[in-house]
């Protein structure tokens, strides 16, 4: 190992993701091979390139592995209860509208026991950024079956393998009305990157899926090697299908993972909705709300 | 003279092997050597190929490692911790 | 700070409790309520959605209320004073966002419209049993602050009383209402703005490299920022240290949780809210809150009508619960009476800060109704007349 300091550390060549982190919480929690960290770089460039005031970001994440990356970011950032990120970047939003609010969460979290705020959400089509990363599994808590969880897969309460059938998540959030729907993996990190800045620059429920390894539950209980190799599979199999209709995107354990954006439409977003409809039925009487100043 | 240089923060390293796999020029291998918690972090084995494309700092999920333009705009240091953290790990550099 | 007129609907006014609970809210800057239809309660929420359009703010029926009670939490941290209301199922949904509350100190309201239970119960009749569970229902330890109105005018008073407890000790205040309080029609006086006197919210002054989100400075409640003022602070309902990081620790855990329960237990002299009649030489004493005060003080008039020596004592804060008066009490008087509409809650309380100095009887009425007056009386007759502890 070199030990040759040539670099000058009264300005240290510093990695872009690093303003953006609590440096004195690294390293983090997550394993070797686990792709949540490589997310976070995506949305770190993301930030960079939509060059969105990161002094109006706010971060809201559930429980779960993904959960803590609320955590580890420099921002307000806000880490709530299991399910729930999603009606609490809501109230965050509508209280403040000239807040960007991301919602970084995983799959379990956003899909099993936040499922009905998912939905709703898109059905409003509240202006939030939504990053799901999906690794198949409830890691945290040791290996569960998550309604993502592909057939035939071994957890620790599928011990058996699942025999459930698993959430096809772009289809069911376009489905409920999400006015941006895209899918890549932790492989396709510049993609990943594009699509949390696209998602910065349109109004409304922005909704991206993150495929993502878990090497230490899910890769390992199905003998599908480690990170690395997760990673290799998503170079294999992704397949770029902008466009593809949502209904054809769902995933197996080894096959095919359409990846691209599959959804992006307009649709005027809820507070939008909400000023007009009051706009209209009480014209002069309809007062607007304040900045909420409240010190 | 390459045009890229990549700096590792060792002790962050947990060798996923994401940057090895995945660098276009083939830069990094595993080495044989350990940081504090037993894991091998990558070294640059072919400095001279490195175009400073920062896909293995794209691809690390450790904030381990990031790869720069040979000569890189020197962004100042945020704050006093920035600084402090650099000179604390070992940064190893490639030129 | 005075109330900010644009919300105050100065003037008298003939109106129920849920209604004048709405009035209250908005009296008390509150500009932000999620909430879920539920029998009682759903007219408090109703006003709100009609009259904060043109006051300014927001209102948001959420799809459950798992939802409705952390949405109010995000609009909080958002800048708002934000409340949601409630009657039992959904109280029961709502408690790990009250824990969450209490874990991150967000100052916030939550209104409970008590109606029979357990379960689906009376949808749309009275009962006082969820008075145990505003003080416990959310795992874990946390305190809490309830407050008992027993009329549409204690409903605006008491809800502006709670917005500003909240501010202050930045916690979760529990408005303990009952069917009966919420659909009764009363004279309301809502008096105008320079009138009213509200908490604002213990922003921090702090610069952004100094503040710390959960430091005390001695104080026990810290000083907040909101999303947005540039602090780049982290919330966690995880074990946090004052820097808002998560520090799993026992050491951590002593330190915030106990700072957590002391920041109010402390304070608990300072919070108390009740009335007192005829105390002083009184042999029995009834103790009751909500509509059943109401009721009692008929019972209680009846018994002194009969030479009786009864004084009353109306909860006005059932939690912190009033020990160091009960206490005091239970070395002069024979008798605590508590006529509630539950099975025996709050009684628990009462013989626990009696400690044997004095008995306790308890007039249980499993809800549907109100008491009859009569079975009031009959207790303080019969506690009258026991042998002294």
């Amino acid at each position: 190992m070199s030990d040759s300091l040539n670099t000058d550390l009264l300005n240290p060549v510093v990695n872009p993701v690093e303003t953006f982190l609590r440096s004195d919480r690294i390293p983090h929690i997550w394993c070797p091979g686990c792709g949540i960290g490589t997310t976070v770089n995506s949305f770190a460039r993301a930030l960079i390139e939509s060059k969105i005031d990161l002094g109006s970001l706010a971060l809201v994440s559930g429980i779960g592995c993904t959960g803590r990356v609320a955590g580890y970011l420099k921002m307000d950032s806000f880490h709530t209860t299991h399910g729930r990120a999603i009606p609490f970047a809501t109230g965050l939003k509508l209280a403040n509208p000239k807040l960007n609010v991301v919602v970084y969460s995983g799959d379990g979290d956003l899909s099993a026991i936040g499922g009905n705020h998912l939905i709703h959400a898109a059905r409003r089509n509240i202006d939030l950024k939504v990053i799901c990363v999906n690794n198949l599994i409830y890691a945290m808590t040791g290996g569960q079956t998550a309604p993502t969880t592909p057939d035939h897969s071994v957890t620790s309460t599928n011990p058996y393998g699942v025999f459930e059938p698993s959430f096809n998540l772009p289809h069911l959030v376009e489905a409920a009305g999400a006015v941006y729907v895209a899918r890549w993996t932790t492989f396709h990190v510049r993609q990943l990157s594009h699509a949390i800045s696209e998602a910065f620059n349109k109004k409304g429920f922005s909704f991206i899926e993150v495929i993502s390894p878990c090497p230490t539950l899910y890769q390992r209980r199905n003998k599908l090697g480690d990170g690395l190799d997760a990673m290799k599979y998503y170079k294999e199999k992704s397949r770029v299908r902008h466009g593809a209709p949502t209904s054809e995107v769902g995933m197996t354990m080894t096959g095919e993972i359409i990846v691209g954006k599959f959804v992006d439409r307009d649709r005027p977003d809820y507070q939008t909705m909400m000023r007009a409809q009051y706009a209209e039925s009480l014209g002069d009487r309809f007062v607007e709300q304040p900045e909420m100043v409240c010190s | 003279m390459a045009k890229g240089r990549v700096s590792i923060v060792v002790e962050r390293c947990k060798a996923c092997g994401f940057c090895v796999e995945f660098c276009p020029s083939h830069v990094l291998a595993l080495s044989s050597a350990f940081n504090s918690k037993g894991y091998h972090p990558p070294h640059v084995v072919h400095p001279e190929e490195c175009s400073g494309c920062d896909l293995c700092g794209m691809y690390c999920p450790d904030f381990a490692i990031c790869a720069t333009k040979a000569d890189p705009p020197r962004l100042p240091a945020k704050n006093a911790d920035l600084a402090k953290a650099a000179k604390a790990n070992e940064v190893t550099s490639a030129s | 700070m005075q109330a900010d007129p644009q919300g105050v609907l100065t003037g008298m006014h003939f109106i129920d409790g849920d209604h004048a609970c709405c009035e209250g809210a908005l009296a008390a800057g509150s500009r932000f309520a999620a909430g879920y239809p539920i029998t009682p309660s759903t007219e408090i929420v109703a006003r709100f959605a009609s009259r904060v359009p043109m006051v300014g703010g927001t209102f948001i029926q959420m799809e459950d209320e798992l939802a409705a009670s952390i949405t109010l939490q995000g609009a909080v941290w958002g800048g708002a004073k934000a409340f949601t209301v409630t009657s039992g199922p959904g109280f029961s949904l709502m408690m790990e966002h009250i824990g969450y509350a209490a874990m991150t100190e967000t100052p916030c309201v939550f209104v409970d419209v008590q109606r029979g239970g357990p379960s689906t119960g009376l949808p749309t009749l009275p009962a006082q049993a969820d008075m145990m569970q505003a003080r416990w229902g959310s795992h874990g330890d946390y305190e809490i602050i309830a407050l008992c109105p027993n009329s549409p005018q204690e409903c605006f008073d008491l809800t502006i009383k709670a917005f500003n407890l909240a501010e202050e000790f930045r916690a979760p205040v529990m408005f303990m209402m009952d069917e009966v309080v919420g659909h009764m029609t009363e004279k309301v006086v809502i008096p105008r703005a320079d009138e009213i006197e509200v908490v604002p919210r213990k922003h921090t002054h702090e610069s952004v490299e100094d503040y710390l989100p959960y430091e005390t400075n001695g104080d026990q409640v810290p000083e907040m920022a909101h999303a947005g003022d540039g602090y780049n602070f982290h919330v966690t309902g995880l074990t946090h240290d004052e820097r808002g990081y998560p520090n799993m620790t026992p050491q951590i855990q002593d330190q915030l949780v106990r700072r957590l329960q002391n920041k109010i237990r402390d304070a608990a002299d300072r919070i108390a809210m009740f009335e007192e009649e005829q105390l002083e030489g009184a042999d029995v004493v009834v103790v009751s809150y909500g509509i059943t005060s109401r009721v009692a003080q008929r019972a209680i008039e009846a018994a002194r009508k009969q030479g009786l020596r009864v004084g009353k004592l109306r909860l006005i804060t059932a939690w912190p619960f009033p020990e160091k008066k009960i206490r005091e009490l239970a070395a002069n008087v024979k008798a605590f009476v508590v006529p509630e509409l539950n099975l025996g809650q709050m009684v628990r309380e009462v013989e626990r800060g009696a400690a044997g100095k004095a008995k306790t009887f308890a007039v249980s009425h499993a809800g549907g109704g109100v008491h009859n007056p009569e079975d009031i009386l009959k207790v303080i007759v019969e506690a009258s007349r026991c042998q002294t502890a």
